[in-house]
């Protein structure tokens, strides 16, 4: 992989592999993630894109019978994120995350962007109400939700209630920002919103973001990687990957032929 | 043929429906009697209801004509049998109230834990044998929860109480909500079941632990299944009768202290059951009176669990 | 606030695992005591009521005297009760569970229905008990007789058939009735050959666990007056004169198991204690086993069926 005047690495997944069971979805997977980039996954449904998105906070530890084999090294302290003696709470703490389908709590708005900071044992209304605040805004939402911060966050619609989502993640300065598929489940103009926060939020945070609308890809990545099968078939800078494509699987799957 | 070959020529006379289309009038008819005899049987359950509030205020009726309803709510005794009769059902209220709240103190905090601790923390070997263990404690009859109270209950409390009577509603009271717990741990189980998995992914994201996870995300999403439970549980309660005949003696005391022992509404209709009353007769028609009273109760909590339900609905 | 450093988050984690372990022991600690009741209760009735289990226990009728007493006169009761329980409630139940699968339209009597069976399911039990005296044993004249007691606790009982009925159908995919009516069969046929047949495990689950509940109830039975010093039996089911004579023994003065253990506790003598403890055991065991029956056959259910 040629790879020239690159920033600084922020993970790196090294020859990792993953199991559900005896089923092997992911298939020695080495791949760089850029700090303060924007790295997009692309890939047809089942290629283990989520799969490897989760395995960035542990997600699969929840669940038995799951077990990863090689590393993501996690930078500036080269942590290995796999390691069995890393905390996958501690993880958790370290790398935020946005789902598919908005999951707010079934708290109020100023509640839901706190409950990192008060897992964390944070307790001041000062510190809260800043934090909330500057999440808020960071989230570019405070102004639809500053005068109803006590209303249930059930009451927004999807596309706030996905960007709530994106402010409780921000609310704890996670040092890497996942996103399996945010937009999936909104609408184009909410949808618009959310690529443009995206675009926003590179200035301060590493994002990783699972992505099946190629536009999209192209629209807010810097980076992209083409999985298929469990395997990572090819990763460049996203002008690249979609302009010239080297792999003809990759051309393949932009251009439409499969998928 | 002949026929067949002539409405052919003449499109006009052919039949509507052909007779082998045609609604078949017998099979009509029996379909009907069918789906009305199965109806009537899905009536038996709303007769049953008529029934019963048709027999509890009829008799109740009978009983207020010569009790006042004013001292029926504020007489201080109760005494239907004896010659100075009064009929204070405030009197069999406070045993049933106190008894409930004992056996609620025991089955909300236990069945809560349980539920909590099956949904969040067991893995499935765990829930595969706890869950048979609680069905069968659930299976239990009530008569033998009360010679359990009285038998075995009672004696090992008189050696941290030593002045607890042979009967009390403290010894009846814990055994009910022993006999409760099932109910609530089984119910909430299901409702904090139904809550997403993507809203604990949520809260795990965000590096809680499982308890965190259970008690500020899991437990509020399933609020209205919990409330659910706890009423049901109350009006197990209320109306639990075996336990408290046996185990919390059947005299008459107004009282708020467990410690004590006391009729309660239940145990009262018992008692006089298994006497021998005429009839019609102010002492037989006491049992309904004090039988509607029950009823209101557990119908006042029925209704207020369906209103929490219907406005906590949770639509995930 | 500044960012935590790795020792604090690390501290906070601990307190959370902490927390978590401390509830974990509370979850397990308060399963026990579950367990604990079942094995004290079960322990206690066998060894004080070891000296009864003889097959004399299961053949005399009720005693003034402690050791001559038995439990000939309950058991028999008991099972005619539920006989008579079990014909009335399980037609009735699985009628009306059908109904409201596939016959009810979405009309207010529907709507009336389903309401009434979910708040019959929380009266308690005693309530039934003034329903039958006042209804089946005066305004009918039944008496104080095991056809009373049989449909009071039929009635008890109804919602919890009603509602097995209903689950199990409900299990049943779409494409099986489609199936069934695309060949022209009517609802009644599709019913009779295809719901029912498939639906049955679910009912019987639902009809074992309420003839469990049935035969451990005691509030209802009393109400309503059963005597609790019976020593003869009922005639023998469909054995009299026909054809009134095959009825006699439904008018019959009865007792029933939970009743006999009542009289037995309640007396202050201890030697009846023991006679309560031994046919506690007895109710147990059949109650735990109807129990354990239900339990069986839904786990098989589960494992078995895939549509």
């Amino acid at each position: 992989m040629q790879i020239h005047d690159n920033p600084a690495l922020k993970a790196e997944a090294r020859n990792l592999n993953f199991y559900y069971g005896e089923a092997k979805a992911l298939k020695g997977i080495n791949m760089p993630i850029y700090d303060k980039k924007v790295t997009a996954l692309i890939g047809p449904s089942g290629c283990g894109k989520s799969t490897y998105l989760r395995s960035f906070n542990r997600m699969h530890d929840l669940y038995p019978g799951n077990r990863y084999e090689g590393e993501i090294r996690f930078f500036p302290d080269n942590t290995n994120l796999l390691s069995p003696e890393v905390d996958p709470i501690e993880v958790r703490m370290r790398v935020g995350m946005v789902f598919q389908k908005p999951n707010p709590f079934p708290k109020s708005i100023f509640e839901n962007v706190a409950y990192g900071l008060r897992v964390r044992g944070e307790n001041n209304k000062r510190v809260l109400d800043d934090k909330v605040e500057s999440a808020l805004r960071g989230a570019a939402i405070w102004e639809e939700v500053k005068d109803r911060l006590n209303e249930l966050a059930s009451n927004l619609s999807g596309g706030q209630q996905q960007r709530l989502c994106i402010a409780r993640a921000l609310a704890t300065d996670p040092e890497l920002l996942l996103f399996d598929e945010p937009t999936s489940a909104l609408d184009p103009i909410a949808t618009a919103a959310i690529e443009e926060l995206v675009h926003e939020l590179k200035k301060r945070v590493t994002i990783l973001i699972v992505t099946h609308n190629m536009q999209q890809a192209a629209r807010v990545s810097d980076y992209t990687a083409y999985m298929f099968l469990g395997e990572m078939i090819e990763f460049g800078k996203t002008d690249e990957i979609f302009i010239k494509p080297k792999d003809k699987r990759t051309e393949d799957y932009i251009t439409g032929r499969m998928g | 043929m002949n026929s067949q070959a002539m409405s052919a020529n003449n499109p006009s006379e052919l039949p509507v429906v052909s007779d082998r289309l045609a609604r078949n009038a017998l099979r009509n008819v029996s379909e009907r009697l069918i789906e009305a005899l199965l109806l009537s049987a899905a009536a038996v359950s709303v007769l049953t209801t008529v029934g019963i509030v048709y027999v509890l205020v009829s008799e109740s009726i009978h009983f207020f004509q010569q009790v006042s309803i004013v001292d029926f709510l504020t007489d201080t005794q109760w005494t239907p049998l004896f010659d100075d009769a009064h009929f204070g059902i405030m009197v069999l209220v406070s045993g049933t109230v106190v008894s409930s709240v004992v056996a609620l103190a025991v089955a909300v905090p236990m069945g809560t834990i349980i539920a909590i601790y099956l949904s969040e923390f067991a893995n499935s070997r765990v829930r595969e044998i706890a869950k048979p263990i609680l069905e069968l404690l659930g299976g239990i009859p009530t008569i033998v929860f009360g010679y359990f109270a009285l038998l075995v209950v009672t004696p090992i409390l008189q050696v941290i109480f030593p002045e607890l009577p042979g009967f009390s509603l403290l010894s009846a009271g814990l055994v009910m909500g022993i006999m409760i717990v099932p109910y609530i741990a089984s119910l909430s189980e299901d409702a904090m079941r139904a809550v997403p998995m993507s809203l604990r992914e949520g809260a795990y994201a965000m590096g809680s632990t499982r308890l965190y996870t259970a008690l500020h995300v899991v437990v509020p999403a399933a609020f209205s299944g919990l409330a659910a439970s706890y009423i049901l549980a109350i009006s197990r309660a209320v109306g639990e009768t075996m336990i408290l005949a046996v185990a919390a003696g059947m005299q008459p005391n107004l009282t708020w202290n467990p410690m004590e022992p006391a009729a309660t509404i239940t145990s009262y209709i018992v008692q006089v059951a298994l006497g021998d009353l005429p009839h019609g007769s102010i002492g037989y028609l006491t049992i309904f009176a004090a039988g509607l009273t029950l009823l209101l109760i557990t119908l006042v909590f029925n209704i207020l669990g369906q209103w929490l339900r219907a406005k906590f609905r949770e639509n995930y | 606030m500044q960012p935590l450093t790795n020792e604090q988050i690390r501290a906070v984690i601990a307190r959370g695992k902490l927390k978590d372990t401390i509830f974990k022991g509370l979850g397990l600690f308060c399963l026990s005591i579950a367990l604990l009741v079942i094995v004290a209760l079960i322990a206690d009735m066998v060894i004080k009521g070891s000296d009864r289990f003889t097959l004399d226990f299961f053949l005399n009728f009720a005693s003034r005297r402690a050791t001559q007493a038995g439990i000939l006169s309950a058991w028999v009761g008991s099972l005619l009760v539920m006989l008579v329980t079990a014909l009335a409630a399980v037609p009735l139940g699985v009628a009306a569970g059908l109904y409201l699968e596939e016959y009810a339209k979405r009309n207010w009597l529907t709507h009336v229905i389903e309401v009434n069976i979910s708040n019959l399911a929380a009266v308690p039990s005693i309530v039934y008990g003034l329903l039958a005296l006042g209804i089946f044993v005066y305004k009918f004249g039944f008496g104080q007789s095991i056809l009373s007691a049989g449909l009071t606790l039929a009635l008890l009982i109804l919602p919890i058939i009603i509602v097995a009925t209903r689950e199990a159908i409900r299990a049943i995919p779409a494409m099986i009735r489609e199936g069934s009516m695309a060949v022209g069969a009517t609802r009644w046929q599709t019913c009779r050959y295809h719901i029912i047949p498939y639906a049955m495990p679910g009912i019987l689950t639902g009809v074992i666990i309420g003839l469990a509940r049935a035969i451990g109830e005691t509030a209802p039975i009393i109400t309503i007056g059963a005597l609790t010093f019976i020593a003869f039996l009922p005639p023998v089911p469909f054995t009299g004169e026909p054809p009134a004579g095959l009825f006699d023994w439904v008018m019959s003065p009865f007792t029933v198991m939970p009743i006999q253990i009542f009289n037995w506790t309640s007396r202050p003598d201890p030697a009846f204690e023991v006679n309560a403890a031994a046919a506690g055991f007895v109710l147990m065991v059949m109650v735990l086993s109807m129990n354990a029956v239900a339990i069986y056959l839904r786990y098989k259910m589960r494992k078995n069926i895939k549509w």
